[in-house]
C-alpha cells in the first residue's frame, strides 16, 4: 500500500482542512466563528461544510438562540478518525521527501 | 514535489487549532501590574491595621471598611489593566479581543472564582474569619487551573502554586496575610515577568 493511499480526497482542500482542524479541538464551532477564522465567504463555507456533512465527517445542528438562527458544526467520530489518518499521511509524505 | 504544499497545510492546521481553542493574547505585563497593585494594597492594609491600635480586624469597624475598599480597588485595577493591555496585545496580533476563545476563558475562570467568592461571603457571615486568606488563594488557584485549558498552558502552574500556598495558609492561619502577599503579589510579579520575556518581548 503506497503512502499516497491514505491522503483523503475529501480533506484535500485548504478550507475543508481548516474546518476539520477547528472542529478537532473544539466541541463545536458556529458559522460565524468558522467564517472569521478561515476568512472565507458565506457561500464558500456553506458548500465546503455541506461536502463534509455528505461524507458524514461532521454533523450540522441548526437551532435558535433567541430569535436568531444559529448553525453549529460538530465533528463525528468517523470524521475525527479520517482526519487523523489524513494528517498521518501528510506527515509521512513530508518525512519521505 | 507536493511536500511543500503539505508542509504548509500542517502549519495551517496547527495555527487554526491554537487560534480557535485558546486565547493567547493575555498580557504578561498585566500580571506584573496586578502583583504590584496587590503589594501596594497589602502595604496599605498593613499600615492601617498597625495604626488602628487593634490587634485584629473586627467587622463593621472603619478599618475593616477601608480594607474592603482596598481589596476592591486591587481587584478592579487589576481587571481594568488586564483588559486594557490584553486588548492592545490582541490588536497587534491581529486577533479579536471578544471572540469565542476569550469568552470561554472568562466563563471558565469565573465559575470557580464566583463559587469561592460566594462561599467566602457565606462563612464570613457566620463569623468564621480565620480561613479567608486560605480560601481566596485556593479558589483563585482553581480558577486559574480551570482557565488554563483555554489559554497559554503556563497559567496552570501559577494556579497550582496558588492552591499550594492556600493549603499552607489553611494549616497556618496566623500567616494568612504574608501568604496572601506572596500569592497575589510576589507570584503575580514573577509569573508576569516570565510570561513577558517568554511571549511578549520577542515580538
Amino acid at each position: 500500500m503506497g503512502i499516497i493511499n491514505n491522503i483523503n480526497k475529501v480533506f484535500d482542500h485548504r478550507i475543508r482542512l481548516g474546518i476539520m482542524s477547528v472542529l478537532m479541538v473544539n466541541e463545536y464551532a458556529d458559522f460565524k466563528t468558522l467564517k472569521e477564522l478561515l476568512e472565507v465567504t458565506d457561500g464558500n463555507l456553506a458548500s465546503h461544510t455541506k461536502a463534509l456533512e455528505k461524507a458524514e465527517y461532521i454533523v450540522i445542528e441548526k437551532q435558535f438562540i433567541g430569535k436568531k438562527p444559529n448553525t453549529r458544526y460538530i465533528a463525528t467520530k468517523s470524521g475525527r478518525k479520517a482526519f487523523k489518518q489524513h494528517i498521518e499521511a501528510l506527515e509521512n509524505i513530508i518525512r519521505k521527501a | 514535489m507536493d511536500s511543500d504544499k503539505y508542509l504548509k497545510d500542517i502549519g495551517e492546521i496547527k495555527s487554526l487549532m491554537n487560534r480557535s481553542s485558546r486565547f493567547i493574547s493575555l498580557s504578561g505585563l498585566s500580571g506584573i501590574m496586578a502583583g504590584i497593585y496587590a503589594l501596594t494594597g497589602a502595604g496599605f492594609a498593613y499600615w492601617l491595621v498597625a495604626n488602628s491600635g487593634q490587634k485584629y480586624l473586627i467587622l463593621d469597624g472603619y478599618v475593616f471598611r477601608w480594607v474592603m475598599i482596598d481589596l476592591g480597588l486591587i481587584a478592579g485595577l487589576s481587571i481594568i489593566t488586564a483588559i486594557f493591555l490584553s486588548t492592545r496585545k490582541a490588536r497587534t496580533n491581529g486577533e479579536k479581543i471578544w471572540d469565542s476563545t476569550s469568552k470561554r476563558l472568562i466563563i471558565n475562570f469565573l465559575i470557580p472564582l464566583l463559587a469561592g467568592g460566594i462561599y467566602i461571603l457565606i462563612i464570613l457571615n457566620q463569623q468564621k474569619y480565620g480561613q479567608t486568606a486560605a480560601l481566596m488563594l485556593i479558589f483563585y488557584g482553581l480558577a486559574l487551573i480551570n482557565a488554563s485549558k483555554f489559554s497559554i498552558g503556563d497559567i496552570r502552574y501559577l494556579g497550582l502554586i496558588e492552591v499550594a500556598l492556600g493549603l499552607i495558609c489553611a494549616a497556618f492561619p496566623g500567616y494568612g496575610f504574608w501568604l496572601w502577599v506572596i500569592g497575589f503579589g510576589v507570584m503575580h510579579v514573577i509569573y508576569g515577568a516570565l510570561m513577558y520575556y517568554k511571549y511578549d518581548k520577542k515580538q
